[in-house]
């Protein structure tokens, strides 16, 4: 096969780039790692979420809100291309508040971020007790629960299945899939760019490095300097429970098998991804203060993935400018922008410029020598 | 307490004569186990029943363990049983849970004497309920003093079967029929081992002598049976199998027992980050070891059957080495003297060994296992089928833990104990790779079950004695 | 199913399977009692709701799980019996109780 573009990397956010490019009917080839690899991709948490993106940095939340308005359609096509079942659901999401100061200044951030983007319409509200009782009937919650912010545009996916209907995709739509093949080299040449994974070589005139926590040592053979660094997360998830949790929250949702998954810590480890006691617990107790009834459910499994973790927290979509047709892409949050990515970011690669609004995603932006 | 110098994990033979062991040289010792009295498996509630009637259906070898037991209570070992060890974190840290209340260790060595469990077979109708495997039915004789009610159907192959089948007729038990199956040819396979098993007559002679006890109480045997199927609607009504001489039989059954030999615990020592090796001649992995049983890890050590399929007596001896080697590690004894000690033990060990490659190969596990039917169950927990599993692995050379996050093969509370090893053999077979290359799932805490509410007030202090 | 052996029982004890009396004695496994049931299932799987008894007997399939004394996913195998006990079988997801 003679690619016109290769992805190295075929996490969510190099599957739903490579998917994107393939709809687009460009012979692509993605490279993917081994088995035991990273991959930030099976550890998700699996919300595709717009609330409380982009404090500071409007252009995120703007870039957030376009995908999830994406994600709809982009969930059918996929679904009905692969025969699977997403799981995807949009009736809106929470983030639980513990005691009166937390509510407050959920509200208060919340209304910061919505005049930084200048009074659209308020897609979120602040709920109490009282109301949130009404949307959870068969919950009775901890006595520390205030309320919780809604955000109608707010929803979850099985990000397990997203991938993997992203690779059956890709595949089916004439793409070619290879795993167990870390890629070590990329060398440019005058036609594009040879890649040197495992025992052999490719060749493609274009290339997208979309490989997590491995774009840094990828990009540097492409004068690319890109500042990343792996923040640990540890999840946990439970039995198959009983239907109770009709809605997802920012760290508790329940799973369409019944399983509930609770989330997240945030821990600068390293590249550790080891899970501790501690947080099970630290996490656990959180939960029995939001429902109380969860006490009695058993943890069955507690895993631990790194995020890739920008210094804004906010991804880096970049073009090499000393290598033209090279691109790189990375984010922490590849479930909730993989509508983008596959519909928006595959077109503007496939098109070879990236549009004005993605400059800000430039990795450039942390050059800019801090004010003193 | 404060600290404990030994944390064993298991009160089996391993893990008792590790405990004796460890006393013997005045360290703090602590025996957690999940079940409610010592003896693991082979030894189940071997305190009130060796000295029952039917301790002496259940043979010498069965009530030798009260002695070893008696000797492991006055030992002075802290002993928890109906305990649960769920992580273990470097440090060490262990985790336990005992009466719903989670605890921490802390512990310089760990021995882990987890023991065996049954390999997975999948069959269609495995998962029926009436379909236990022979070590389930050999507990309930021991712990509950019950055998299956009507004549029980057994199938498969191996020396811990032979024995519960002997048992069972002892115990005025019936067998409808033994379904052997041994593939032809591994006697022939199992002769080059011969002159060295020879070096454990007596239990040559056992296994022959439970072989003389079938023949002459006429149970059917039927030979070389390659396919089984458990079939009913509630429970097992009917079981159908066929031999490799293509005979086809169905007959009624309400118990099916089944047994195709029995691989170390390695759960507990994937989730440590110990190294295993997968091993050809026994199918199954296990963790590296050196001559004490210390794990790649170090101060984390393994013994007991978890080293190595070898029986009570190989488990005590490897229970002591390990002791032993802790007992240099931490100061109390010169490493000239242990060496002396452990001399006579390792030769012991070496002759309780010699007799395992003749079983290995005499026993070695037929094909079918290794490659079930489409519809056939191959992770109980999830009900994923063999069908899903093979369609996955062809697409791009998956590993298990990928086949796992698109499956769910293994996301259940059993964490793959039971499917695995299937996973892991499909995939070779798939890849034409050696199961070795192809790894097993990645292992996470928790070990065992434990609720939300009990890690929300994990006690993190030291364990109260 | 499974029967006692005649044996002089260890000390009996009656415990309740779905409310119904059931004779049992100290030191044996609930899910041994399960099984002298003349129905063996004693729950059904949260995936397709498949019957299912216990297995291995030693605490690594997980389908003797069971309710007992009001706490659902019980390893029964792992569980001695004790007297006045309530068994019922858990069936399908597991509910919380509101």
């Amino acid at each position: 096969m003679h690619p016109d573009i290769i992805v190295i990397g075929a996490g969510a956010v190099g599957a739903a780039i490579a998917y994107g490019l393939a709809r687009k009917r460009l012979r692509v080839l993605v490279l993917d790692g081994d088995d035991g690899d990273y991959r930030a991709a099976r550890a998700n948490f699996g919300l595709v979420w717009l609330q409380g993106k982009g404090l500071n940095m409007p252009v995120y939340q703007e870039l957030t809100r376009r995908s999830v308005d994406l994600w709809p359609d982009f969930a059918a096509e996929l679904a009905s291309l692969t025969a699977t079942d997403l799981q995807y659901e949009h009736n809106g999401g929470l983030v639980f508040c513990l005691g009166e100061d937390a509510f407050e200044k959920r509200r208060l951030d919340l209304q910061r971020l919505h005049n930084e983007l200048g009074g659209a319409e308020a897609d979120w509200q602040m709920l109490d007790r009282v109301e949130l009782a009404k949307l959870f009937p068969k919950i009775r919650f901890g006595a520390d629960v205030t309320g919780a912010s809604f955000g109608r545009r707010d929803g979850h996916a099985n990000p397990l299945r997203l991938l993997a209907a992203l690779h059956a995709g890709i595949v089916r739509l004439g793409g070619d899939l290879r795993r167990n093949g870390a890629v070590r080299q990329i060398v440019p040449g005058d036609e594009g760019f040879t890649i040197v994974f495992g025992e052999e070589n490719v060749s493609a005139p274009r290339l997208v490095i979309a490989a997590g926590l491995g774009c840094q040592v990828l990009a540097r053979q492409l004068d690319l300097d890109i500042p990343l660094r792996p923040q640990r997360g540890q999840v946990l998830v439970t039995e198959r429970l009983a239907p109770f949790l009709p809605l997802p929250a920012s760290g508790l949702r329940q799973t369409r098998e019944g399983t509930v998954m609770i989330g997240a810590t945030h821990e600068e480890t390293g590249f550790d991804i080891s899970t501790t006691a501690v947080a099970a617990a630290d996490l656990s107790r959180r939960t029995v203060r939001l429902v109380p009834a969860l006490a009695d459910a058993t943890l069955v499994r507690q895993w631990a993935g790194l995020r890739i973790m920008t210094p804004d927290s906010c991804p880096i979509y970049a073009l090499s400018r000393t290598y033209p047709g090279a691109f790189v892409a990375l984010c922490h949050s590849g479930v909730t922008l993989a509508a983008l990515h596959a519909v928006v970011l595959a077109e503007a690669i496939a098109s070879g410029e990236l549009p004005t609004s993605f400059d800000a995603f430039h990795q450039r932006r942390f050059d800019v020598p801090k004010a003193a | 307490m404060s600290n404990i110098d030994v944390l064993i994990v298991g009160a089996g033979p391993a893990g008792m004569a590790a405990a004796n062991t460890a006393r013997r040289f005045g360290f703090d010792v602590l025996v957690v186990d999940d079940q409610p009295s010592p003896g693991g498996q082979i030894w189940r509630s071997v305190e009130t029943v060796a000295a029952a009637p039917r301790g002496a259906l259940l043979g010498k070898a069965y009530q030798e363990g009260k002695a070893v037991a008696d000797a492991f209570r006055a030992s002075g070992a802290l002993y928890e049983p109906r305990t649960q060890l769920w992580q273990i974190e470097p440090g060490f840290r262990a985790f336990v849970t005992h009466d719903a209340k989670a605890g921490m260790i802390e512990a310089s060595t760990v021995i882990l004497a987890t023991g065996a469990q049954e390999r997975p077979v999948p069959f269609p109708g495995w998962t029926l309920p009436g379909v236990l495997t022979v070590g389930a039915a050999q507990v309930l004789l021991k712990s509950a003093g019950q055998i299956p009610g009507k004549p029980v159907w057994v199938a498969g192959c191996g020396p811990l079967l032979l024995l519960y089948l002997v048992q069972l007729l002892r115990a005025g038990g019936r067998i409808a029929g033994y379904l052997d199956t041994t593939p032809p040819g591994r006697h022939w396979a199992a002769l080059p081992h011969l002159p060295k098993a020879m070096r454990a007559t007596g239990e040559l002679l056992k296994g022959l002598a439970w072989k003389v006890t079938l023949n002459r109480r006429r149970v059917p045997i039927v030979k070389h049976v390659v396919d089984l199927e458990a079939n009913g609607s509630d429970q097992v009504e009917s079981i159908r199998y066929r031999t490799a001489h293509g005979h086809d039989r169905t007959v009624p059954a309400d118990i099916l027992l089944v047994h195709e030999g029995v691989v170390p615990s390695i759960h507990a020592t994937l989730g440590l980050g110990c190294a295993v090796e997968w091993r050809d001649d026994q199918d199954c992995y296990v963790p590296i070891l050196d001559r004490w049983g210390e794990t790649s890890q170090p101060g984390i050590f393994v013994a007991g059957d978890g080293a190595g399929i070898a029986g009570a007596n190989a488990a005590q001896l490897r229970g002591a080495l390990a002791a032993l080697r802790i007992a240099v590690k931490l100061g109390r004894v010169s490493e000239q003297i242990a060496l002396e000690e452990a001399g006579p033990l390792q030769r012991e060990l070496d002759h309780a060994l010699a007799l395992r490659p003749f079983l290995e190969a005499m026993f070695k596990p037929r094909a079918q296992i290794f490659a079930p039917s489409d519809d056939t169950i191959v992770c109980r927990c999830e009900e994923v089928t063999a069908r899903d599993i093979y369609a996955m692995a062809q697409v791009g050379r998956p590993g298990p833990n990928q086949v796992k996050a698109f499956t769910r093969a293994g996301m259940g509370p059993c964490q793959g104990r039971q499917c695995g090893y299937t996973v892991t053999r499909i995939l070779a077979a798939a890849e034409n790779k050696p199961a070795g290359e192809v790894g097993f799932y990645r292992v996470r805490p928790p070990l065992k079950p434990v609720t939300l509410g009990e890690l929300a007030a994990l006690d993190q202090q030291e364990k109260a004695s | 199913m499974f029967r006692k052996l005649h044996e002089p029982v260890a000390e009996a004890v009656t415990i309740h399977i779905e409310g119904v009396p059931v004779a049992a004695e100290t030191g044996e496994s609930v899910a041994a009692v399960l099984l002298r049931e003349p129905v063996l299932w004693s729950r059904t799987t949260p995936v397709t709701r498949s019957k299912r008894a216990p297995y291995c007997m030693i605490g690594v399939c997980f389908d003797c799980l069971a309710r007992v004394d009001g706490v659902a996913s019980v390893q029964t195998c792992l569980t001695p019996v004790r007297d006045g006990m309530r068994v019922e079988r858990q069936q399908g997801r597991r509910c919380l109780t509101a």
